[in-house]
């Protein structure tokens, strides 16, 4: 069981120095979770401590490759909002 | 110790008629403070809007890590184009920034002052922080640091900040109600958890009040940064500076929200608007009536470099900095000089406390005063009027009156010259220029073009070239007294003005 860090990551950092583990790396192209580490902060927190500080809504899945905060659960856009709103730019 | 604050009773000018304590705010504001004060801000240009034209500041990157989200930003780390708060190019370990603060230093004569603001919040990553600091405070000693804040670590880090001799810090303070706090903040990282809603809020807002409070008690200057977002928190912002005041804080900076789609921010994507310059213009006028407010802000990326109003971080990236040789005994000497000379400068251009700007006997025997004007000036520094119209990015707002000349804010517009002539959606640059100068009616510049001048004249905006290479406030106030003495300005009830000068 353990937790991974995907390519949505933008490298902040904030993650890294609490993990209770020592399983968070800094890495190219981005941070990464060392699964052999992990243990989802079981027995150390109620929650897992890189999921409840990382600002990238995807960017960090759970064991079943779920994502911890899916779309629209950080930053309070509903999805479909963000959908509209980014196929506007793209066609300007 | 409990620092003053400036209040109406203090910032007064020596005759009524201006609405707020913004009256002289413009020239030497900070004149009623103790000489201790005034040293530490007299050349810091985040802290004094005189020392602005003069002094340049930067920002190092090296806190990439943020522990609250705020609905107007969005931290894309890449984008060397925008500015604004919270986005930078690249990021530094603490050595590579101190490595380049020297190099900036050594480069850059005006520059007085290091801020750590981000990207994300410096004390949400205190040892890269702290270890910049220590550094720095070896390596260039002369070098002011100062620290940008949301506050909800801070109350932890005011011994360590207090260690390092970081004697000015910013703290943005949105509001001091939590409900108004639960629109702005979606959540925070507090005690392991993640932490929404109301909650969230009333948390933040009691460790950014305890937080400067222990700031204030052991003589740290403190600025409190406030973003205007109409229709959240615009009506607020009063009450937030009635509080900050008493709490201790030195000065308060309103700032309009930026907020746009392609942003990826909440304001952004949900369409919320920022605030037009008047609504800006009023609010601030608002909150001066309780404290010291600073307007002349341009709301700057975490690594920019330079002059308040320009960013030279493009000349000074990593792989650029590496190559330099640095002489710094020697860089440090220069720059003393430098700034010796431009502290002499912007004491000779300050005008005697309390002086009327326009002589009464100029307004002869009217009963009615002629009605403000503002009037947009183009200037790459030092406290004068020396860009040519077609070269600047910005334009300084001045407010005329008969009492005095005080500074308004800035607006930002596309360099005119060397730019393309269209932006693409059919309006010209010019055009942009002449929307972002709305409701000034002069602007003054070194030289200015045929196309623009009259472009400008038919918009309604007197330019006027005469006055280059003169010091802003003095030549501000020149062309209002010509345009009183006219007979062009209407009065406050819109009755055009006869008069002659000296009649």
């Amino acid at each position: 069981m353990a937790y991974q860090i995907i390519d949505s990551c933008v490298n902040c950092w904030a993650c890294e120095p609490l993990c209770p583990s020592g399983a968070i790396h800094s890495a190219q192209p981005h941070f990464f979770i060392d699964r052999n580490r992990c243990n989802e902060c079981d027995g150390e927190h109620v929650e897992a401590q890189c999921a409840s500080i990382c600002p990238i809504e995807g960017a960090i899945l759970d064991r079943w490759g779920v994502p911890a905060n899916p779309p629209g659960s950080l930053t309070g856009i509903p999805p479909a909002r963000m959908r509209a709103a980014m196929a506007e730019i793209r066609s300007r | 110790m409990q620092l003053p604050v400036i209040g109406r009773q203090v910032a007064q000018p020596s005759e009524g008629g201006c609405s707020a304590s913004g009256c002289g705010g413009s020239s030497d504001h900070l004149s009623h403070l103790p000489q201790s004060i005034r040293d530490k801000v007299r050349d810091h240009p985040c802290y004094s809007e005189e020392a602005h034209h003069h002094f340049a500041r930067m920002h190092v990157a090296v806190a990439p890590a943020c522990n609250i989200q705020c609905h107007y930003c969005n931290r894309k780390y890449d984008c060397a184009n925008e500015s604004r708060p919270g986005v930078v190019s690249e990021l530094l370990t603490p050595d590579q920034a101190v490595k380049k603060v020297i190099a900036v230093a050594a480069h850059i004569p005006q520059m007085t002052v290091l801020g750590i603001a981000g990207p994300g919040d410096p004390l949400a990553n205190p040892e890269r922080t702290f270890e910049t600091f220590r550094q720095l405070s070896e390596k260039a000693p002369d070098i002011k640091l100062c620290v940008s804040t949301n506050g909800l670590s801070l109350p932890d880090h005011v011994e360590a900040l207090c260690q390092h001799n970081i004697d000015h810090v910013t703290i943005t303070i949105n509001c001091v109600d939590p409900e108004i706090g639960a629109k702005i903040y979606p959540w925070i990282f507090w005690n392991n958890r993640r932490i929404k809603g109301r909650r969230a809020a009333e948390i933040l807002i009691q460790r950014q009040q305890q937080g400067l409070q222990m700031l204030t008690e052991r003589g740290v200057l403190v600025k409190v940064n406030s973003v205007m977002i109409p229709g959240v928190n615009d009506r607020h912002l009063e009450e937030v500076s009635q509080v900050v005041k008493a709490k201790g804080a030195f000065l308060h900076n309103v700032m309009p929200l930026i907020a746009e789609a392609e942003h990826g921010t909440f304001y952004g994507v949900m369409g919320q608007r920022g605030p037009t310059h008047g609504e800006l213009q009023s609010l601030q006028d608002k909150c001066a009536g309780n404290m010291n407010l600073m307007r002349h802000c341009r709301q700057c990326r975490a690594d920019a470099v330079g002059m308040l109003g320009e960013d030279r971080g493009g000349e000074f990236t990593m792989d650029k900095v590496e190559e330099m040789i640095i002489d710094y005994e020697a860089a440090m000497r220069e720059r003393a000089a430098y700034q010796q000379v431009a502290l002499a400068t912007l004491e000779a251009q300050r005008k005697p406390a309390g002086e009327q700007r326009i002589p009464l006997t100029a307004l002869g025997g009217r009963k009615r005063t002629p009605r403000p004007m503002l009037v947009a000036v183009a200037t790459t520094g030092g406290g004068v009027i020396n860009q040519h119209f077609g070269d600047a990015r910005e334009f300084l707002v001045y407010e005329a009156s008969p009492m005095d000349v005080r500074f308004i804010g800035h607006r930002k517009v596309e360099r005119y010259c060397g730019g393309g002539s269209s932006s693409g959606d059919g309006e010209s640059v010019l055009q942009k220029t002449i929307a972002a100068l709305a409701g000034c009616e002069a602007v003054l510049c070194s030289k200015i073009g045929y196309e623009p001048w009259e472009m400008l004249e038919q918009a309604g905006v007197a330019p006027n070239g005469e006055h280059a290479m003169e010091p802003i406030e003095q030549a501000v106030s020149a062309v209002y007294a010509e345009l009183v003495a006219k007979g062009r300005r209407r009065d406050a009830a819109g009755e055009e003005i006869f008069l002659q000068a000296g009649t």
